[in-house]
């Protein structure tokens, strides 16, 4: 387990307040200016020993994309944009974090800014998180007064603004050039990639695009050495990370534990165990809603980083924990976040526009037993015809919960359906029928 | 994807006062020069909050040229963002999140109560005409499930007993504290924390 003094986020649980006084008493805005000092290579090259992996879904290499960005600010100025539209069914980390750490936040995108070259700043937050997002209007408003932005940030004499952007409610818009578009002042659909964002991205600019929490963690690594971080978890699955656990378990909460920490240890230790034990353990997502389930027998075993969850066909995703026990129709559950993917589509690719219905739909009469037994091997084909025919990972995200649930519960899904297929019998076949008649108004 | 409606009854004119140009201009500074645009979700949202909850289309037209844009542009957006009403809605407006993770611990309890408590249906105003509610997609705010958001504010940690409470006190117009219902101010686990001790004591 994490010792308490390797935790990034001292503040998490709000013990101290989230004023720049008791913020900078916790270590923050320390040695900013000789962090920056050292040269945009060294912020780098920092970064990448440290092995740091976005904490946004994605887990990529954070140095790495820096490195993306171009050496030198050309005819284009050049964009940080840090994604806060949280919306992952089971993730509410970033919430907490621009709560009760909004300077972590703050001074990350300084250093980040400064090496991608950034003079402009702009916080992308959910516009559910309207008062978060004033809780850390006030936080920059504090740090303008104190002189850690503006002109020359922090003494470091890079001028740096940082703006926030509100959305208006459209899960689609953390997926990054989604994003951008929003920024722009359009609907928030996916850009074809590439041209990547870092180098046309924002207003065609270069533009580096990070989670919260991975920009938030950047500068408690620069003062304690990447070495430090890269010695927390194992290799390539480095550091340490903010774990949600949410559903079934008797104490939900957030937490924050090393990389690779057994996921029995955070449901059994962190938050409680679950309801009615843990052999009333049903199956786990264990990395927000995009992520396959696993069943119970992987999750005696299951180590929480990115590696082991791909080793075991799943992900880490955001480490959105959703514990499901065996009071809940596992059928039920993965039909209502096939309803959140129907209902939060953008409708740009038909496959995702038209498939994510289609789910929702089959899922829904599955989990009535109105489905046949041959359905289930037809709705598996269908989540392979989203996956990897669409602009953005809306497409798999969408269809992997659904495969996740076909490839661990496929019996009791035919237990439950297990007649023979309606056309014999001369039904209706609801799933051919146009969509907008079967829904109801602003579903 | 969300099918919008556009409501029939529609006002002929909008205009922004002052305090919201002010607010209006303000932001639109945010944005580099020529990118206007970017400030249409913000104004959008300024409107529906001087216009009791709803944006009309005279409200859209006024953005639009407000930003120099197309005004099917400002319509694109309003129709494709969940969080723009573009029907009248209560001026409580209650939000319940049913997504997974709250459906798992009771949310469907929590729209039943709505059901009885403000109206049969969704996005209908209640009898005294200042309430309403719909079923929303995850909020994030999963480990304090169940939850809903009532205007900006998030109501956490429910049970259909207290939302009863806090319906009852809406219908005498008195508003009740936002947070969380079981008394937790952050998502730290209820009594059995086991990080961060020493913080907890300093």
């Amino acid at each position: 387990m994490l010792e308490d003094k390797d935790r990034i986020f001292q503040n998490l649980y709000n013990d101290f307040g989230v004023d720049l006084t008791s913020a900078k008493q916790r270590g923050d805005w320390k040695d900013t200016k000789e962090i920056c000092g050292k040269g945009r290579e060294w912020i780098i090259n920092e970064i990448k020993a440290s092995e740091l992996r976005g904490r946004g879904g994605a887990g990529f290499p954070t140095g790495l994309k820096w490195s993306f960005a171009p050496k030198e600010i050309g005819s284009r100025p050049h964009y940080l944009v840090i994604n806060a539209d949280e919306s992952e069914p089971g993730t509410c980390k970033d919430r907490d974090i621009l709560r009760f750490e909004p300077h972590k936040l703050i001074e990350g995108c300084l250093i980040a800014s400064y090496a991608v070259n950034a003079h402009k700043c702009y916080i992308y937050i959910r516009g559910e998180y309207f008062n978060e997002g004033q809780k850390l209007q006030i936080a920059i408003d504090e740090a303008y007064k104190d002189g850690l932005l503006g002109k020359n940030s922090a003494g470091t004499d890079w001028e740096l603004d940082i703006y926030i952007h509100y959305g208006a409610g459209a899960y689609i818009c953390g997926e990054e050039t989604a994003l951008l578009e929003s920024i722009e002042g359009k609907k928030g659909q996916p850009r074809l990639k590439p041209p990547f964002p870092a180098l046309i991205g924002l207003y065609g600019c270069p533009t580096i695009i990070n989670n919260v929490e991975t920009i938030s963690v950047v500068p408690t690594i620069l003062r304690r050495g990447g070495k430090w971080f890269s010695s927390l978890g194992r290799p390539k699955n480095t550091g340490s990370k903010i774990y949600c656990i949410s559903g079934n378990v008797n104490n939900p909460c957030n937490v924050e534990e090393e990389m690779g920490i057994p996921l029995k240890e955070l449901i059994e230790k962190h938050a409680g165990g679950v309801i009615g034990g843990w052999d009333n353990l049903k199956a786990v997502i264990p990395g927000g809603s995009s992520m396959p389930l696993l069943p119970k027998e992987t999750c005696e075993t299951i180590k929480m980083d990115f590696d082991a969850c791909v080793e075991n066909k799943t992900g880490l995703g955001t480490a959105g924990i959703v514990v499901i026990n065996k009071d809940q129709d596992i059928i039920k559950c993965m039909a209502r976040i096939a309803r959140f993917y129907k209902h939060e589509s953008c409708g740009q690719c038909t496959p995702c526009r038209e498939g994510s219905g289609w789910m929702w739909r089959m899922l829904e009469r599955m989990a009535k037993g109105e489905a046949t037994r041959d359905e289930v091997d037809m709705l598996l084909d269908v989540t392979k015809q989203i996956e990897g025919h669409t602009i953005c990972a809306f497409g798999e995200g969408s269809s992997w919960p659904v495969q996740g649930l076909i490839r661990n519960f496929k019996d009791e899904i035919i237990e439950r359906n297990k007649f023979d297929p309606i056309v014999k019998k001369q039904k209706d076949i609801p799933y051919l029928v146009d969509q907008h008649l079967l829904e109801k108004e602003n579903a | 994807m969300a099918v919008k409606k556009i409501s029939k009854v529609q006002p002929e004119r909008f205009e922004f006062n002052k305090k919201n140009k002010e607010t209006a201009d303000s932001v639109i500074k945010n944005y580099p020069s020529g990118k206007q645009q970017s400030a249409v979700m913000a104004l959008l949202y300024l409107a529906q909050k001087q216009n009791d909850n709803w944006i009309p289309l005279s409200a859209m037209k006024y953005i639009a040229k407000y930003l120099d844009m197309p005004y099917i542009k400002v319509y694109e957006v309003a129709t494709f963002y969940s969080m723009y009403n573009l029907t009248p809605v209560g001026k409580y407006f209650f939000q319940v999140c049913t997504t997974t993770p709250c459906m798992l611990r009771g949310a469907y309890n929590l729209v039943d109560v709505c059901k009885r408590k403000i109206s049969d249906e969704e996005n209908r105003l209640s009898e005294d005409g200042k309430t309403s509610w719909l079923e929303v997609e995850c909020l994030g705010a999963c480990v304090n499930a169940p939850m809903l958001q009532l205007n900006e504010d998030y109501y956490e940690d429910l049970d259909p007993i207290k939302l009863e409470q806090i319906i009852d006190k809406i219908s005498n117009d008195e508003v009740p504290q936002p947070g969380s219902y079981r008394g937790r101010l952050s998502s730290e686990p209820e009594n059995t924390r086991k990080t961060l001790i020493g913080n907890k004591n300093a």
